[in-house]
C-alpha cells in the first residue's frame, strides 16, 4: 500500500464507502485504494480490555466478536447498512451517542499503523493502554480523511459490556426546558452513558435521552427521571431500548434532498443550534449537534453566520452543494499550520487531494 | 532525508547560540522587565534540571514571561537569533524533559498562573500555564473536579501536564490529559499563535492537531492558554485494600476484577518492600506479613458503587486475598491513599537513592513480568521495591542502591526491566515522558519509519528546532547520559542522515 502512495499518483483510501460524500470536492483521485483485503481482526486481547484491528474490518463484525466475549468497542456512530469499517470511522472520526461517556475514537484508540507516501510504514502509541511514548499520531489520524497517509491497522481499548441498559426518555414542545433539563441532567455525578437532545420543530416538539449503564442504571435512571420530571417534562423509562437510539444515530445522516451540517458549539447554546434548523439531534454535554437542513448553499452560509463563533461542517451532502459551499467554513492560523503538516506527510499531495480544510 | 533533520538539533547552532542569547539579554529584559529575566548563575542553579536531578545543565538565562504576549515576544527573539528555547513549569517532571539547553533560553511559566474562566454550565475551565493541577479542582470544587491527578499534582502545573500527557492514579477509568484539554493557544517557534481544538468545542474543523501537541514534551511550541473539561464529582468513594500473599497473586486478583466488568476508579498495587517502607511514615498498620497490598477504589453513584464494591470483595477473597480493610471514614481513606503516595520518598528512606522505571506492559503480563523484575532485582543483588498502577499495567520500579558501583548495576536492571516490559509488548514509557531519560531506549520501541514519521510532524510545526530540541527523539549520545544501545541506522552510516 506505501508503495502504490509512493507511486506518484492521486489516491483515495476507500473503506465501505459508507460516508464517500464527506469533505470538499477534489480532483478525482487516479487510484481507489480499497481496505476491504484488510478484514482481519487480528487480536483480541480479552483480559487487557484491548484489541487489534486491520483498517478494512467492519464495525459490525468486530462488536460482534467483542460481545461474545462480554466487551465492546464504545463506538456507535450511524451505521446503516451495517458496512462501515473501523479505518472509515478513525479517518472521519464519526460518533455517536456513547460519545458522552466513553468519547470519541481519538480517545479509544492507543496505537495506529499507517502506510505514508513516502513508501514506509510506520507505527505510532502502542499496544497498552497507557503510553506516552513518540507523538501521538494515532489522533492525527483521527479524522484527517486519509490525507496524511492510509491507516492500515488500529489497537482500541475496549470497555466492558453493560448488561443492561435504562433509557430515560423525556418529551416536551419548548425547546429552551429540554436544553435546561438536559444541562441539569449533565450536571448530577450519574456518570451516564449517553445524554441527547432530539428536536423536531416547535409543533412536534422533542426529546431529552439519557442512558444510565453500569451496576445499578435503574437506580440511576430514577435520579435522572425525577430531575426531568421536576422541570415539567413527560418523562418515560425503559429498560435496554436500543431502538430509541438507532432512531438518534440515523438522524446524524441526512435523507434525499437534504445535507446534515455538524455544529460545534458550546452546550449553552445547543437550544440555539437546535431551533436553527426544522430538525436535528444534539449530544447535550458536549455542545455536538447534527442539523438536517435542505441541501441549500445559501442557507448553509445563513446558519454559519448566524451560529458563530459555533463551526458547522457540511456532511453528507450531495456534490453540488458540497462544490457551492466549503464544506468546513473555517481558515486561519490552524488551517495553515494543518497545511505545513499535509506538506510534510504529503508533499506531492497523492493522498485523497482536495478534500479536507483549506482545500488540503 | 536530511532535509528532516532540524539544525537546531546540531551541536554547532546550539553552540552559536551562546553568545546570541547572551545578546538576547536586554530584549528579554524590555518584554518582561529586569527582575523578571534571571542571569546570574548563583540565581540559575535552580533552574538546572527537573524533578530528574542527575541530568544538570546551566541555560544561559531564564525568562519569567507574564502574559501570552510575553512568551510571544520572547520566542520571537529567539526565532530571529535562532537560540533554541525550553519551556518550563514547576520542574517536577521525572524525565528530563524541561532540562535547559546549553546556552540556551529557559521559559519559566510559573507566573503565568491566573484562572482565567470557570464555567460550570459548559463544563470547562480556562487556565494559564502556570496553575497546578491542584488548583483546578479546587477552582471547580466541591460539584465538580479535574480528573487527571499525577502524584505530583499539588506543585506541577498544567502545562507541565499537557506537555507530558500526565496520568495519575485515577486514569484507569477516567483516562489522562489528552481527554481532557479542550483546546490550547499554542505559539508556535516563530512566535505565530494557534488556538488547537476550541474554546470548549469538540470536533472543531482540521485535523486533530491539538490529540497531536498533548504530550509533545514542549517540542512543538508553547501553550499559553488552556481549556479544559471538568466533570461532575462522584457523589460516593469506597475504597479498600486487600492484602496478599504476594505480588503475583494480587496481580491475578487484578486480572479478576476487571474480568468480570468492574471498572474502579484506582486499582493500586505496593509490594512488602514498599509497604514496610510506607509504614515508616504513613503508620496504617499495614499486616507486616503481607506480601502485596492492593488498593481499589470505586467511585460513582451510591448504587452503583456498593454493587461493584460487593462484587470486588467477593473477588478479593475468591482470588486468595489473606485480609481486607475497608475504609470506613475520610480519615481512614487517607491514611491508605498517603500509604500509596508515600511509596517513593519513603523508599528514599529505606535505601539512600533509587532508580524509578515507568514501563507499561499489557495487565494480563503482570505475574510473569512481576516475577521477572524479582529475578532481575536478586540477579544483581540489588532490592527492587514496586509500587505501581495496576489497573494500567503501568510499573514503577524503585531500584535501591547506594554508592557508586551500585549505580551502575541499579541503571542495568532498569534497563533489564523496560527491556521486559518491551518483550511483553508494553511502552518505555507510561506518563513520565521520554524526555532525555528515555531518548536513547525509542529504537527499542520504534523503528526507524516510526522516527521519521514523529519527525514530519515535529518538522511542521518546528522546522528550525528551536523547541526543547535534544529531547523525545534518539541522539548521538552525549556525556551524562544513560547509557544505552543507540543503534545507527544505516543511513546515518552514510552521512545521508542525522538524528537529533
Amino acid at each position: 500500500m506505501a508503495e502504490l502512495l509512493s507511486a506518484g499518483r492521486t489516491v483515495r483510501p476507500v473503506g465501505g464507502r459508507t460516508k464517500t460524500d464527506w469533505g470538499g470536492v477534489g480532483p478525482a483521485a487516479e487510484v481507489e485504494l480499497s481496505t476491504r483485503k484488510l478484514g482481519h481482526l487480528v487480536a483480541h486481547n480479552e483480559g487487557d480490555l484491548t484489541a487489534v484491528l486491520e483498517a478494512g474490518v467492519r464495525l459490525t463484525d468486530a462488536q460482534t466478536a467483542f460481545a461474545d466475549r462480554g466487551q465492546r468497542l464504545s463506538l456507535d456512530p450511524p451505521n446503516p447498512g451495517g458496512e462501515a469499517t473501523i479505518g472509515g470511522v478513525v479517518a472521519t472520526a464519526d460518533s455517536g451517542p456513547l460519545r458522552h461517556g466513553h468519547g470519541a475514537v481519538r480517545d479509544l484508540i492507543l496505537g495506529v499503523r499507517i502506510a505514508l507516501p513516502d513508501g514506509t510504514v510506520a507505527r505510532a502509541g502502542s499496544n497498552v493502554i497507557k503510553n506516552v511514548a513518540g507523538y501521538d499520531l494515532a489522533k492525527l489520524m483521527c479524522g484527517a480523511l486519509g490525507t496524511l497517509g492510509v491507516v492500515t491497522e488500529v489497537t482500541v481499548r475496549l470497555h466492558p459490556l453493560p448488561a443492561h441498559t435504562v433509557t430515560v426518555a423525556a418529551r416536551g414542545g419548548d425547546l429552551g426546558t429540554l436544553s435546561q433539563a438536559a444541562a441539569a441532567l449533565a450536571r448530577l455525578p450519574l456518570q451516564l452513558e449517553a445524554l441527547d437532545l432530539r428536536w423536531d420543530g416547535p409543533a412536534a416538539g422533542g426529546a431529552l435521552l439519557a442512558r444510565s449503564a453500569g451496576r445499578a442504571p435503574a437506580e440511576v435512571a430514577g435520579i435522572a427521571a425525577t430531575a426531568a420530571a421536576a422541570q415539567g417534562l413527560e418523562v418515560t423509562v425503559t429498560e435496554d431500548d436500543d431502538a430509541t437510539w438507532a432512531e438518534q444515530r440515523s438522524r446524524q445522516r441526512a435523507r434525499d434532498g437534504e445535507a446534515v451540517l455538524r455544529v460545534s458549539a458550546l452546550a449553552t447554546a445547543l437550544a440555539a443550534v437546535l431551533g436553527a434548523a426544522p430538525s436535528g439531534v444534539a449530544r447535550a454535554g458536549l455542545g455536538l449537534a447534527w442539523l438536517r437542513i435542505p441541501a441549500d448553499a445559501a442557507l448553509v452560509r445563513r446558519l454559519r453566520a448566524e451560529l458563530a463563533p459555533a463551526t458547522c461542517v457540511l456532511l453528507d451532502a450531495p456534490a453540488e452543494l458540497r462544490a457551492a459551499v466549503d464544506p468546513w467554513g473555517v481558515d486561519g492560523p490552524a488551517v495553515a499550520l494543518a497545511r505545513r503538516v499535509k506538506q510534510r506527510f504529503d508533499p506531492a499531495g497523492v493522498c485523497n487531494p482536495g478534500i479536507h480544510v483549506g482545500g488540503i | 532525508m536530511a532535509s528532516e533533520s532540524p539544525p537546531g538539533a546540531s551541536g554547532a547552532v546550539a553552540g552559536a547560540g551562546a553568545n546570541v542569547a547572551a545578546a538576547l539579554i536586554g530584549r528579554f529584559q524590555k518584554i518582561c522587565g529586569t527582575e523578571h529575566v534571571i542571569t546570574h548563575p548563583h540565581d540559575l542553579h535552580a533552574y538546572r534540571s527537573d524533578g530528574l536531578t542527575h541530568f544538570q545543565v546551566m541555560p544561559a538565562v531564564a525568562v519569567l514571561p507574564n502574559s501570552a504576549e510575553e512568551v510571544q515576544a520572547v520566542v520571537r527573539a529567539c526565532h530571529a537569533a535562532r537560540v533554541p528555547w525550553v519551556a518550563r513549569g514547576a520542574g517536577s517532571g521525572l524525565s528530563g524533559g524541561a532540562l535547559p539547553v546549553a546556552d540556551g533560553v529557559l521559559l519559566v511559566l510559573t507566573r503565568m498562573n491566573r484562572i482565567l474562566e470557570v464555567d460550570l454550565d459548559n463544563h470547562l475551565v480556562v487556565v494559564e500555564p502556570g496553575v497546578t493541577n491542584t488548583a483546578v479542582s479546587a477552582a471547580v470544587g466541591p460539584h465538580f473536579f479535574y480528573p487527571p491527578d499525577p502524584s505530583s499534582q499539588t506543585v506541577c502545573t498544567i502545562g507541565g501536564n499537557v506537555a507530558e500527557n500526565s496520568g495519575g492514579a485515577h486514569c484507569f477509568k477516567y483516562g489522562f490529559t489528552t481527554n481532557y484539554v479542550l483546546g490550547l493557544d499554542v505559539v508556535l517557534t516563530d512566535g505565530e499563535m494557534v488556538t488547537l481544538g476550541g474554546h470548549g468545542e469538540v470536533d472543531v474543523p482540521g485535523y486533530d492537531l491539538l490529540g497531536a501537541f498533548v504530550g509533545s514534551e514542549g517540542t512543538l511550541g508553547v501553550a499559553t492558554r488552556i481549556t479544559l473539561r471538568v466533570i461532575p464529582t462522584p457523589e460516593h468513594t469506597r475504597t479498600l485494600v486487600a492484602f496478599f500473599g504476594s505480588v503475583v497473586a494480587a496481580s491475578a486478583a487484578t486480572s479478576a476484577v476487571v474480568a468480570a466488568g468492574l471498572t474502579p476508579c484506582a486499582i493500586e498495587m505496593m509490594d512488602a518492600l514498599s509497604i514496610a517502607a510506607s509504614e515508616q511514615m504513613a503508620h496504617a498498620g499495614w499486616p507486616a506479613e503481607a506480601g502485596a497490598a492492593l488498593l481499589v477504589e470505586f467511585d460513582g453513584t451510591l448504587a452503583d458503587c456498593e454493587a461493584g464494591f460487593a462484587e470486588l470483595k467477593a473477588i478479593c477473597v475468591d482470588t486468595g486475598s489473606t485480609q481486607i480493610r475497608v475504609a470506613r471514614t475520610a480519615a481512614e481513606r487517607s491514611v491508605f491513599w498517603k500509604m500509596r503516595k508515600s511509596a517513593f520518598p519513603a523508599a528514599g528512606r529505606i535505601s539512600g537513592r533509587y532508580y524509578v522505571q515507568d514501563g507499561v506492559i499489557p495487565r494480563t503480563r503482570l505475574p510473569e513480568v512481576m516475577a521477572r523484575v524479582e529475578e532481575l532485582g536478586a540477579e544483581h543483588g540489588l532490592k527492587v521495591a514496586n509500587v505501581f498502577h495496576a489497573g494500567d499495567g503501568n510499573l514503577h520500579p524503585m531500584v535501591c542502591y547506594a554508592g557508586p558501583d551500585e549505580a551502575a548495576r541499579a541503571e542495568k536492571v532498569a534497563t533489564l526491566i523496560l527491556q521486559a516490559c518491551l518483550d511483553a509488548g508494553g511502552s518505555i514509557t507510561g506518563e513520565h515522558g521520554v524526555g532525555v531519560d528515555k531518548k536513547g531506549y525509542m529504537p527499542r520501541m520504534f523503528d526507524e519509519p516510526d522516527l521519521a514519521a514523529f519527525q514530519k510532524l515535529r518538522c511542521a510545526f518546528d522546522p528550525d528546532g528551536l523547541a526543547n530540541p535534544g529531547k523525545v527523539m534518539p541522539t548521538p549520545r552525549l556525556c551524562g547520559e544513560v547509557p544505552g544501545p543507540n543503534r545507527v541506522h544505516p543511513l546515518e552510516a552514510a552521512g545521508l542522515a542525522e538524528r537529533f
